[in-house]
């Protein structure tokens, strides 16, 4: 299988900060990758020029072979680390956005996600808890038909019954044909969805691989791992 | 099932498979659970659930049918010879505890007799 996504040697300065620091990275067709490190260690920076907010100041990003631009926003969908919805909107208004806005919204999965979330179309923006907010941003972006997959912190400050539905609907919508990178702290919760992990810190990768054999290799899990990297 | 930390993820999925089958709580022929599904309950990646059916294929406990799932064997010798693998383990771990207490191999099998009566 080949690479959905090639990062090389890439830089991204604010003024005299390195928030990334000659990173290379590949994610796999049809792979799962955990983006982990702790806060400032450069995730969101990474994300948001995979996704085109942010330009580099060094270095390649390739996606589907394409420099960042209007046709990897096409096949790139976006959970972004805050609610991206206006506060007019009713659940039912924010599908309307999506399918205006992105011609592979899936009105159907849609309609499911929503469902299995236990939310209604007629619920108000403003009325949502954050973990309903949450819910809804995420049935909203798994609802597209998307080769890449985009997750700034999925499951930050939701309560456990709702970070188990988030799971759930991460697991169920995944499907060999499109990769997705999942960026987390809250490593425990999460590590058992992944193919493969990358650890990023201070701008930079400094451990990799599959999920698994990192496990065989270390005897420990990517929580352990995790820890033994920060702690320090 | 609870993860240990310790293991990859997709070992700990096919022992779990293979206790219940020794048990006898999947047998001959059942079907298991697709990996979707079980990969739902689980919580892991369906990648990860996909490895473990395919590594018991491999040891030949389970096969598919295409376009109908996966099922246990229905070779009894297949699941005794897991059973038999089983208690090899179970047996080499309780010798290895019970060596270091210091008793000599018939003090062990009248310990092992006496408790087994017990049971009955």
């Amino acid at each position: 299988m080949g690479n959905l996504v090639e990062i090389k040697k890439l830089s991204k300065n604010y003024f005299n900060k390195k928030a990334l620091d000659n990173l290379d990275l590949n994610i796999e067709e049809g792979k799962v990758l955990g983006i982990l490190g702790p806060n400032g260690s450069g995730k969101t920076t990474l994300i948001k020029i995979l996704t085109g907010l942010l330009r580099q100041s060094k270095g390649e990003v390739l996606i589907d072979g394409h420099n960042v631009g209007v046709y990897t926003k096409s096949i790139v969908s976006y959970l972004p680390d805050r609610n991206f919805l206006y506060n007019w909107m009713t659940i039912e208004d924010a599908f309307k956005f999506y399918i205006d806005f992105y011609s592979d919204f899936d009105l159907k999965r849609g309609e499911e996600l929503l469902d299995f979330m236990k939310l209604g179309k007629d619920m108000k923006i403003t009325s949502l808890s954050k973990g309903m907010t949450e819910k809804l941003n995420l049935t909203l972006v798994l609802s597209r038909k998307a080769k890449l997959y985009i997750l700034d912190e999925p499951i930050a400050g939701v309560d456990p019954v709702a970070r188990d539905q988030i799971l759930d609907a991460i697991i169920k919508n995944y499907d060999s044909n499109s990769s997705m990178i999942i960026t987390t702290h809250l490593v425990r919760d999460m590590e058992n969805l992944f193919d493969d992990v990358a650890f990023l810190k201070d701008g930079g990768i400094i451990l990799k691989g599959n999920a698994e054999k990192l496990r065989e290799e270390k005897g420990k899990s990517i929580d352990e791992i995790y820890k033994e990297i920060f702690s320090k | 099932m609870d993860f240990n930390d310790k293991l990859p993820i997709y070992i700990q999925i096919m022992n779990y498979l293979k206790r219940k089958i020794t048990s006898g709580e999947i047998s001959e022929c059942d079907k298991l659970p697709s990996v979707r599904e079980f990969s739902s309950k689980l919580k892991v990646n369906p990648n990860t659930v996909q490895r473990a059916y395919q590594e018991l294929e491999r040891e030949d406990l389970v096969f598919t049918k295409r376009g109908m799932g996966t099922f246990v064997t229905e070779d009894d010798d297949v699941i005794m010879k897991l059973k038999k693998d089983t208690a090899k383990e179970v047996i080499s771990n309780f010798i290895g505890e019970i060596k270091g207490l210091n008793f000599d191999d018939d003090e062990i099998i009248e310990i092992i007799l006496n408790e087994i009566k017990k049971e009955d």
